[in-house]
């Protein structure tokens, strides 16, 4: 097995995905670190947007809230929520990185609670925080997750965030900003997209070590798979240098 | 306006603007001093069944002081906004102060983790919930601070989000496009923390504002904190600098350290240990209990509080933290 571990691997994936020139909303934890990869490797005008404000940051260490001061540290503007939401809103921000407790086949997360009960709830979760709101204006929404027939699952417990809701046309017919939607899923195991039809998820990429017999093992419905799967590279030494001694010196995120 | 489909959360507040309209009638417009202690302010403006709101950004900016002091003062059944509440939640949900929520982000603190007594909580059936998220929560102080009863927003359609909020989709009578109309949010009380304020109120914030531009003139009672008191010459000196008016406030307290064991931008770093701290004794209700009674139950103010929690030279540390001159988490 080579030398790196899983979550080294998913943030080396997804900081491939976002080209220099782009924008991106990001939470915290692997979401950061990779656009942080992504900005110190192919994409140095990459312009880095936090919910709470923070805009286009020279961030020098991984922030550990959206809002603290290393997410307006060397920044462009220290602005508030509205003023992200609404740049998201009015078509300028090209991507997000989203996670949650489950995922279901058109890329519809769940961030707020297991079991029936809303008053009562078996598990409770935070909630949507900004989720809902970039998932619904970035133009293309990403989720970086580690995979397992659980986290897939057949239905979210509770739909916070909108991927392509029931597929089809629905998310067109919803209300939601048209042309935005859920991208691509990288998880520990392969990439992912979505048919353009049915908006169903499909295999695109399978990761060093996995066959597309474990991708569809370690999923709770039935993926689709695209004409073409290709073996996802496995992280560069100089990727990994960069997150390892530059990014996350302690180990913060890549240790989890 | 025809309704095309709406959410079944509960509204806690009332939305109507010329109820709003009337009360700020009566509200002071008087230039004079409003300096008092937090342990005034919080018997003077706030009292059970309020709906509060906290300003900054969990563990960013926060008043933690008039935070510990509702749970000293015993305040219960109150409303609140859970817009990414994370450390303010949890010391909130330690005095089960709210039953009444409406949640955008919280019982997390984000990296840190999920606090174990703020689950138990939100898990015990006690909080009557409706779902938005934080964009929805921005937009429905910006409705209030705009003096209007609802904002429409192109967020959480679709969703059960949208099913468990107290929102409704309307069509645009322009362009026929669909909107999720969002109610204004007028809040009986917010407390928001800031960097500089003249005794009057007028106030600076540096660094990100978060939603409390619109949540300072949304409340129909506003308490601030501040770092350092300032004089009103100085506000003079440069207005461009100053983000809320004197006349929404009604308390000002003077709380050097106020956002401790926040994050205060420009001025220190959040206590990372103290906060996991935290984290950690809520597994053990007794552990929990005697953690609670040290930090804030059986403390008189802030000051004792931070002096029970490593004093200035604690404070000093996490300055250095704030400027890098040593590492977040070293």
């Amino acid at each position: 097995m080579a030398d790196y571990n899983t979550m080294e691997l998913m943030i080396c994936t997804a900081a491939r995905e976002l080209e220099d020139g782009a924008s991106v909303g990001v939470g915290t934890g692997a979401p950061c670190a990779a656009a942080m990869l992504s900005q110190k490797t192919g994409s140095p005008n990459l312009t880095i947007l936090f919910e709470a404000g923070g805009a286009a940051p020279l961030i020098p260490e991984m922030p550990i809230s959206v809002g603290d001061s290393r997410t307006t540290w060397k920044a462009l503007m220290a602005s508030g929520m509205c003023e992200i939401m609404e740049t998201a809103c009015r078509g300028m921000l090209d991507y997000t990185f989203l996670g949650g407790a489950q995922i279901d086949m058109y890329g519809n997360l769940n961030s707020t609670r297991i079991g029936p009960d809303h008053q009562k709830p078996k598990v409770r979760f935070p909630g949507s925080g900004g989720a809902n709101d970039f998932a619904s204006f970035c133009w293309r929404m990403m989720v970086m997750t580690p995979q397992d027939p659980k986290r897939f699952s057949e239905k979210c417990s509770f739909i916070t965030t909108p991927g392509w809701l029931e597929g089809g046309d629905s998310r067109a017919k919803s209300g939601l900003p048209l042309g935005a939607g859920p991208y691509k899923i990288i998880t520990n195991m392969a990439v992912m997209d979505f048919e353009p039809e049915s908006k169903r998820m499909r295999i695109v990429a399978v990761n060093p070590g996995y066959s597309e017999k474990d991708v569809q093992d370690n999923c709770g419905f039935e993926l689709l798979k695209a004409k073409k799967i290709i073996d996802n590279p496995p992280p560069s030494a100089e990727e990994l240098h960069i997150l390892r001694d530059v990014i996350d010196p302690y180990r913060y995120v890549i240790g989890r | 306006m025809d309704v095309i489909a709406q959410g079944s959360g509960k509204i806690f507040t009332d939305p109507d603007a010329d109820k709003a309209r009337a009360f700020f009638r009566t509200k002071n417009r008087k230039l004079e001093s409003k300096v008092m202690t937090v342990k005034e302010a919080v018997e003077k403006f706030t009292k059970n069944g309020d709906y509060l709101v906290l300003g900054g950004f969990g563990a960013n900016r926060i008043p933690a002081a008039v935070a510990h002091e509702l749970l000293r003062q015993g305040r219960k059944n109150m409303g609140f906004a859970g817009h990414t509440s994370t450390h303010d939640f949890q010391i909130l949900c330690a005095g089960e102060v709210f039953d009444k929520l409406d949640v955008a982000y919280i019982v997390g603190l984000e990296a840190r983790g999920l606090s174990p007594n703020a689950r138990k909580y939100m898990e015990s059936g006690k909080v009557d919930v409706s779902e938005w998220t934080n964009y929805s929560l921005s937009v429905r102080f910006k409705a209030a601070a705009a003096g209007v009863s609802f904002h429409p927003a192109r967020n959480v359609m679709g969703t059960d989000t949208f099913k468990f909020s107290g929102g409704k989709i309307i069509a645009c009578p322009f362009t026929g496009t669909k909107y999720i109309a969002q109610p204004a949010i007028y809040p009986d009380v917010a407390a928001i923390h800031v960097h500089e304020a003249d005794i009057y109120g007028n106030c600076r914030v540096r660094g990100i504002t978060v939603s409390d531009f619109d949540v300072a003139r949304a409340a129909k009672r506003l308490i601030i904190t501040c770092e350092r008191l300032i004089t009103n010459d100085e506000i003079r000196r440069d207005p461009s600098l100053t983000v809320i008016p004197y006349w929404c406030v009604d308390a000002v307290c003077e709380v050097p350290f106020g956002s401790y064991p926040g994050n205060m931008y420009g001025e220190y770093f959040s206590d990372e240990d103290h906060l996991r701290e935290w984290m950690k004794v809520e597994q053990d209700p007794d552990e929990f209990k005697k953690f609670l009674d040290k930090n804030i139950y059986s403390c008189k103010d802030h000051f004792d509080y931070i002096d029970r929690n490593g004093g200035m030279r604690k404070m000093q540390m996490l300055r250095q933290k704030e400027f890098m001159f040593i590492g977040a988490r070293s």
